[in-house]
């Protein structure tokens, strides 16, 4: 008998003991699966070059892509605002979705509600769920506002969410001063950054517009849809805080997903305040840390006046750099020798540790500021980032990617792959082989298949917990990268080294 | 005689009455009018006609019926009840989720449906196909991409055995035709197509798409070729076991035990061979009853197959199934169901002797899916834990009648219920545990409610059959009995 009271064994040991090895075993003769050679040689090919261009040459299908759709950017970023409750009209599946994704990431709670549109909806429209559904969703849940979002199916059959909400406004749903912003969020067109930009455009839009600007002394800066936004978050405004700087922050997520375990559930700790938000209008300045989650937003932002400016994941050193300096440009606040130590104590650790970083290679995946804000980092420490891909990417953004690698000897063999899916780094990796993986979750199949080690650094992370509390922007963030990086690379070696009598010559307990 | 016979345990159903009226107040309405017909707490039944159908209660509540839109409804879709339930698990067809990227993307890797395979080479489960909808596509109409997507599965992917067409909500409301495409790629390739019209706005929940899953099966896989399969006297299938954590291969490990031959498992660790030989096996044993009793019912029907519900969880019930089942075939098999229950009894007396004592008069919520809120139950009964309330997601009124036979007296009861419902009723409750989804998790446990994941077994199982049943029980006690719940207050806070 396998299983034992004792030491009760999970899923991993109990299958592979022999009572059940023998019955998988018999179970595989029944099932028409092909044999174990041809198996084994049509896998062989998948990692050929022939595949590979059979492979990249796809033109419909698409297999493990590394994007999401528009809503979930847009629930996203109405989370970081004040008791801000999103509500996304059209089928409620959608919904279920987007929560436990959330869910499945920040270990946090995510609470959003849909209008639970069905069959008759899509045939008489769907005012009627959009007139009961932000009824309930403000008697139920009293929250400040509620973010109007789409799925695909409102958007297919023309849902006007304008004319919905005034609708409803007319049938009492919410007192008429009550702050319904909306966005279309079409699953069809882009990817969750596109989502993000059309939700807080039109967050801004409910309060800016038909308003005049008053330009003032205050910066607001966006962060864009982050993975790691909870200690990303806090370590931005640490860092704003040490210069000095009046600030907004468009869309601050960090308290929403990281609520102490204290007792009381919080449904809602969106960070940026109504009141903020309205008076960010008299910003004199604009600027997005992720260029692509942002583009219409800013331009929005221009028309009131706004200096605008945007950044590519402010990760390691230049990134961080260019933060600093472009909020004191921003700001006219200088900046400060305490973040000057934090420069040099993470060039320090750079140094230190250049011999195991110089010459590795590697491949990068995520959403495209993440993409070129992570090579970036990796060409200053003497690596390769041979292939960046990014499944939302556009060729505007891989012309990007190639400057970047113009601006370094390290970049001269490195390549951006836009709007290519992990499929397709599958074979890219099994033909041009690279050291290291920088991705999310979804890498491990690659690890599993192409034998290269995954460091997780974006989003999603499903299957490690807790990466998302600490940082990743600023100096202080880049160290904790190159940590992770270098982890990854000594704790490699380690296993490569450590079979007694054979590999452990290499096993130094000084590295 | 040990103390929780002299007082047995009862619910307090007039707290739970209270409840109910107290979350139905906080309702507009029109709102209140239809949710509080969701709600009500089970009756004991006393009469002659109830003992002898095993009914111990009557839990009365209207179910199947659309979700209030703004409530925070716990329910997916239909597309997720056939491509995240019954179709994706099987391992080596390509199922496309055709249409934008977001469904495939949330579902892609989540149910933990465990198969044995090579991924990518002859088996695709924790895959992410699709058609990926541009704007032109809606447009446009999106037949030849699908068509265009399915050629190419078929170059990059030479050993897949056959393809489904998982269709999200656009697919049906811009007229697509689905089916003339596969028909086509069918008649030119040879290969195995299944379009699957289970756009996410069909029906009210999970539970529909389970049902046009099913007659996907009878409709384009069932009598399609020439299936060879030497039929013998123990051959079953076991319908509606996907395999979480591993839980058809420690149920399959008993029926193989007693003698039977186990021709098909659905969906988990599926193949389309075994699907196709499925009406030639002399049983259906059927776990997940609601959502493939309709293949079930097919498969009697055109083939004179009987079918028997089962349930797994926990000694008493796997011990009363495997009986049943025996009872359906010769006394050899009667005997071995006799000697495996008595061979695991060893482990079972080992289990609750470790962790009974830990988890005795521990009272318990559940909220899950269609299956798991009466079939669990027992489960915990064997480990002397208490079920205050249950409820489904997707349960029809056949699921309600059968938790009858599973609850006591008292039991709060909620079906289709809203993320402030669950809240109010948990807080109310304050049970020693709560089972449910991933979505249910972070805020009960913000509350200081121990939390176990009722739909992927919190990342472990497997929870069936006997070696199930000792993971099950040292999951339950390790949630409730972790000291991390007794950190809540900071020591400088005044006792309440």
């Amino acid at each position: 008998m396998p299983q034992n009271a004792d030491k009760v064994l999970d899923h991993q040991p109990l299958f592979l003991e022999p009572e059940y090895k023998e019955m998988l075993a018999r179970k595989a003769l029944g099932e028409g699966l092909p044999c174990a050679e041809e198996t084994a040689k049509v896998g062989e090919w998948t990692k050929s070059w022939d595949y590979r261009e059979k492979n990249l040459a796809r033109t419909a299908l698409t297999v493990n892509p590394a994007k999401a759709c528009q809503p979930l950017g847009a629930v996203f970023v109405a989370a970081g605002f004040e008791k801000t409750l999103s509500f996304v009209h059209g089928s409620q599946g959608c919904v279920a979705y987007y929560r436990s994704h959330l869910s499945r990431h920040f270990k946090e709670p995510s609470s959003i509600v849909s209008s639970s549109m069905t069959e008759d909806a899509a045939v008489f429209g769907g005012l009627q769920n959009m007139i009961d559904g932000l009824s309930n969703a403000y008697t139920l849940y009293n929250p400040k506002m509620i973010a109007v979002s789409t799925t695909c199916m409102a958007e297919v059959i023309g849902d006007d969410l304008q004319s919905f909400i005034r609708g409803a406004k007319e049938k009492k749903s919410v007192p008429e001063e009550f702050n319904v912003p909306y966005a279309h969020t079409p699953a069809f067109v882009g990817s969750h950054t596109t989502g993000y930009d059309n939700m807080l455009k039109g967050i801004l839009d409910n309060f800016w517009k038909g308003k005049t600007a008053t330009p003032g002394t205050a910066i607001n800066i966006i962060p864009g849809f982050d993975g790691f936004a909870v200690g990303n978050n806090r370590e931005l405004k640490r860092i704003l805080d040490e210069m000095g700087v009046e600030y907004t922050i468009l869309s601050d997520v960090s308290d929403q997903f990281d609520t102490p375990s204290d007792g009381e559930f919080r449904m809602f700790d969106g960070g940026t305040t109504l009141e903020a938000t309205e008076a960010a209008i008299n910003a004199k300045a604009t600027l997005s840390l992720q260029e692509y989650c942002t583009q219409k937003t800013l331009e929005y932002a221009e028309t009131f006046g706004q200096k605008t400016a945007s950044l590519h994941y402010p990760l390691g050193i230049g990134g961080t750099d260019d933060l600093l300096t472009t909020i004191s440009e921003l700001s006219g606040k200088p900046i400060p020798d305490s973040l000057e130590k934090e420069r040099g104590r993470l060039i320090d650790a750079m140094a230190d540790s250049q011999a195991w970083l110089h010459g590795k290679t590697y491949a990068i995946y995520g959403d495209p500021d993440f993409v070129y804000g992570m090579a970036r980092f990796i060409l200053e420490t003497g690596g390769e980032p041979r292939h960046c891909l990014a499944t939302n990417g556009s060729k505007v953004w891989a012309d990007q990617m190639r400057e970047l690698f113009a601006s370094s000897p390290f970049g001269s063999q490195c390549q951006a792959w836009a709007g290519k899916d992990l499929w397709h780094l599958r074979s890219i990796l099994h033909t041009e082989p690279v050291d290291l993986l920088i991705g999310s979750s979804y890498g491990k199949y690659l690890e599993r298949d192409c034998k290269t080690p995954l460091i997780r650094l974006t989003f999603p992370i499903f299957d490690r917990h807790h990466h998302h509390r600490f940082p990743v922007w600023g100096y202080q963030g880049g160290l904790r990268v190159l940590v992770t990086i270098l982890d990854k690379i000594l704790d490699v070696l380690d296993l490569k080294t450590n079979e007694p009598g054979e590999t452990d010559y290499s096993f130094d307990l000084v590295r | 005689m040990s103390l929780d016979e002299e007082v047995p345990f009862q619910n307090d159903g007039e707290l739970h009455q209270k409840l109910i009226a107290e979350v139905l107040a906080a309702y507009p309405d029109k709102s209140r009018k239809r949710r509080q017909k969701h709600l009500s707490v089970a009756k004991a039944l006393d009469t002659p006609e109830a003992k002898e159908e095993g009914l111990l209660t009557e839990c009365d509540v209207k179910s199947n019926i659309k979700s209030i839109p703004g409530v925070m409804t716990v329910r997916g879709c239909a597309y997720a009840g056939s491509k995240g339930v019954v179709w994706g698990p099987v391992k080596d067809m390509v199922h496309i989720s055709h249409g934008p990227v977001g469904c495939g993307q949330y579902s892609w890797s989540q149910r933990r449906n465990y198969y044995i395979g090579k991924t990518g080479v002859d088996t695709f489960v924790t895959m992410q196909f699709t058609t990926d909808f541009q704007e032109k596509d809606i447009v446009f109409g999106g037949d030849k991409k699908l068509e265009k997507t399915i050629d190419e599965i078929g170059e990059l992917f030479p050993l897949a055995k056959g393809i489904s067409i998982q269709s999200e909500c656009p697919i049906g409301l811009i007229g697509d035709d689905i089916e003339a495409v596969s028909r086509k790629k069918h008649k030119e390739t040879g290969t195995t197509i299944v379009p699957v019209r289970c756009e996410g706005f069909r029906g009210v929940s999970q539970s529909l798409g389970h049902h046009i899953a099913n007659d996907a099966i009878r409709d384009w896989v069932f009598d399609k070729k020439d299936v060879e399969h030497e039929a013998g006297p123990y051959d079953v299938n076991v319908i509606g076991d996907y395999n979480i954590g591993g839980d058809a291969w420690s149920s399959r490990i008993l029926l193989e035990e007693i003698g039977l031959k186990v021709v098909g498992n659905w969906s988990g660790d599926a193949t389309l061979a075994e699907i196709e030989k499925a009406p030639k096996a002399k049983l259906n044993l059927i776990h997940c009853y609601r959502s493939m009793n309709y293949i079930c019912r097919h498969m009697e029907e055109k083939y004179g197959m009987p079918w028997l519900e089962y349930n797994f969880f926990g000694p008493t019930q796997i011990a009363e199934g495997l009986r049943k089942i025996a009872a359906h075939f010769d006394a050899t098999i009667q005997e071995n169901a006799e000697k495996v229950i008595a061979k695991y009894q060893v482990l079972v007396d080992a289990i609750i002797a470790k962790y009974k004592p830990r988890l005795k008069g521990k009272t318990v919520m559940l909220y899950v899916g269609g299956l798991r809120p009466r079939h669990v139950v027992n489960a915990y009964n064997d480990l002397g834990m208490e079920i205050a309330g249950t409820g489904y997601e997707f349960a029809h009124g056949d699921d309600y009648q059968r938790t009858g036979h599973y609850v006591k007296d008292g039991t709060l009861i909620y079906d289709d219920a809203t993320s402030f419902e669950l809240e109010k009723f948990i807080e109310g409750i304050r049970p020693d545990l709560v089972g449910s989804g991933v979505k249910e998790k972070y805020p009960v446990q913000k509350m200081g409610i121990p939390f176990r994941q009722m739909h992927s077994w919190d990342y472990s199982g497997p929870y069936h059959g006997y070696d199930g049943f000792a993971i099950f029980a040292r999951d339950m006690d390790l949630a409730i009995n972790n000291p991390v719940w007794g950190l809540f207050k900071a020591p400088w806070k005044k006792a309440a």
